[in-house]
């Protein structure tokens, strides 16, 4: 087993003794992933800019790819959470779902924010412009508004359960365009490059962005478990005091 | 019956809008000022407009295709008529499917009625298969109507929400408007390469997913909302 896979089976062993103790716990176990993730994510992008040789047709430029890379699979793998909440919460109708939703939906939108201003910044180098109207960067930009709308139409609707069924239903929705925009380069003549492999990646770029990219999971399960606490919060907050007692 | 029901939401509301077709003039004729602006916006220059009647066309239709859908609930939502008809014993999935009908005819009468109109200012004729593109109009129209229906019954229902339905429908359809304006584009252009019928093949496939997935949640929306 290569150590890129063995860096990763140690988180996910971690998060799940982790969750399975959290009562046992000192302190909140989402911060041992967290505290994991961040460690992976400073030896990563330590690799990726001091140890990593230049990629042999775009110099400097290519190691931006340990970020910009793992920030685009965990923006679509939140999303796909976040569409996975969206339906739980429509087959039980449990105020958990939609707490996870709405975090998930917040995290990848906050990731797809920075796939596309590290994807800009990527652009002008090795394209030549910041922006253009190819087909990967136009679904990843539409795939963003998408969910921009659904947070938009949370914080319009103030009635509890009405804002849970509606925003599951938009998310649902949502979620319709995300394999349009995964499978776009394959679709569509686009100057974006098709999905890589490891056979045509040298060792040490598979290492490096597979480190980066567990860091990147670990980080966002950290911040999806945060915000699931704040919404759990703010849930309570606003709940209606109990009847007093007339017995 | 889920059919005959279904028949009846979509003649009833073909009714109202065949009584008073405010609505569907209003549409029109915001589309049609669209088609002016954009040729305005962009310059009067012939070879250009006639590259662009495709997309001009269908961004006239989105923009007023949100007008539209929001009308198609503003009647259901006051004096609490919505709540009338789901007490009635209505599948609400044949309401959704009654009224996406309804939307949908709306949008293609108005595509229909502005095509003579976008081929004359941007002298842009048919040159391509005349059925292909009547076949675009009819699905690109669905395609804004299936998602529509369903946000336009979200963001009717839901106070100051109304703003709100460009962005959620906007971005969902963007797949189909750029399906809908290739597709009309290259059939006016007389589709040399053979084109088209992929690009119909996309808009039918949007059309199929979003019909059915949007069926299936708006029985959720009326029956909890």
């Amino acid at each position: 087993m290569s150590t890129g896979y063995i860096i990763g089976l140690i988180g996910l062993l971690l998060l799940m003794f982790s969750a399975a103790l959290r009562k046992s716990l000192p302190f909140r176990w989402e911060f041992l992933v967290g505290a994991y993730g961040l460690i992976l994510f400073l030896g990563g992008q330590y690799g990726g800019l001091f140890v990593a040789p230049p990629e042999r047709m775009m110099g400097d430029v290519a190691r931006i790819l340990y970020v910009h890379v793992p920030a685009a699979w965990l923006a679509m793998l939140t999303y796909t959470l976040a569409f996975v909440g969206a339906v739980a919460y429509l087959l039980t109708g449990r105020d958990g779902w939609d707490w996870f939703t709405e975090s998930a939906t917040e995290v990848g939108t906050v990731l797809t924010g920075l796939l596309l201003a590290l994807g800009a910044i990527f652009a002008r180098p090795t394209w030549g412009v910041y922006w253009t109207w190819d087909p990967r960067l136009t679904s990843s930009a539409i795939m963003m508004i998408t969910f921009v709308g659904v947070i938009l139409l949370r914080t319009l609707i103030t009635e509890p359960n009405r804002r849970a069924l509606w925003s599951s239903v938009a998310t649902i929705l949502a979620f319709v365009n995300i394999p349009v925009t995964y499978l776009s380069v394959q679709w569509w003549r686009s100057m974006h490059q098709v999905q890589s492999t490891p056979k045509t990646m040298s060792e040490m770029y598979v290492l490096l962005l597979r480190v980066n990219a567990w860091a990147f999971l670990f980080l966002t399960v950290f911040f999806i478990v945060t915000r699931w606490r704040i919404a759990q919060a703010k849930a309570a907050a606003d709940a209606p005091p109990p009847l007093p007692d007339i017995a | 019956m889920w059919l005959q029901q279904t028949l009846a939401v979509a003649r009833k509301d073909l009714l109202v809008e065949w009584r008073s077709p405010v609505r569907m003039s209003s549409v029109f004729f915001f589309a049609l000022a669209l088609l002016l602006m954009v040729a305005f916006a962009t310059g009067a220059d012939t070879n250009t407009l006639r590259k662009q009647a495709g997309g001009a066309l269908w961004l006239g239709m989105l923009l007023s295709s949100t007008r539209s859908l929001d009308q198609s609930f503003q009647a259901e939502t006051e004096d609490g008529a919505l709540e009338g008809l789901v007490l009635w014993p209505v599948d609400p999935r044949a309401i959704y499917f009654g009224k996406a009908i309804a939307n949908t005819t709306v949008l293609f009468v108005v595509a229909t009625a502005l095509t003579p109109l976008c081929i004359a200012m941007y002298d842009a004729p048919i040159q391509g298969n005349p059925l292909l593109f009547f076949g675009f109009l009819a699905f690109g129209s669905g395609a804004l109507a299936a998602p529509g229906t369903l946000y336009a019954l979200i963001t009717a229902q839901a106070r100051g929400a109304s703003v709100l339905l460009p962005v959620l429908l906007f971005p969902l359809v963007a797949p189909a408007l750029i399906a809908a304006a290739r597709g009309t584009t290259v059939v006016m252009e007389g589709d040399g390469m053979g084109d088209a019928p992929s690009w119909l093949g996309l808009l039918v496939a949007f059309n199929v997913l979003h019909w059915s997935l949007s069926g299936l949640l708006f029985a959720r929306i009326v029956e909890d909302g």
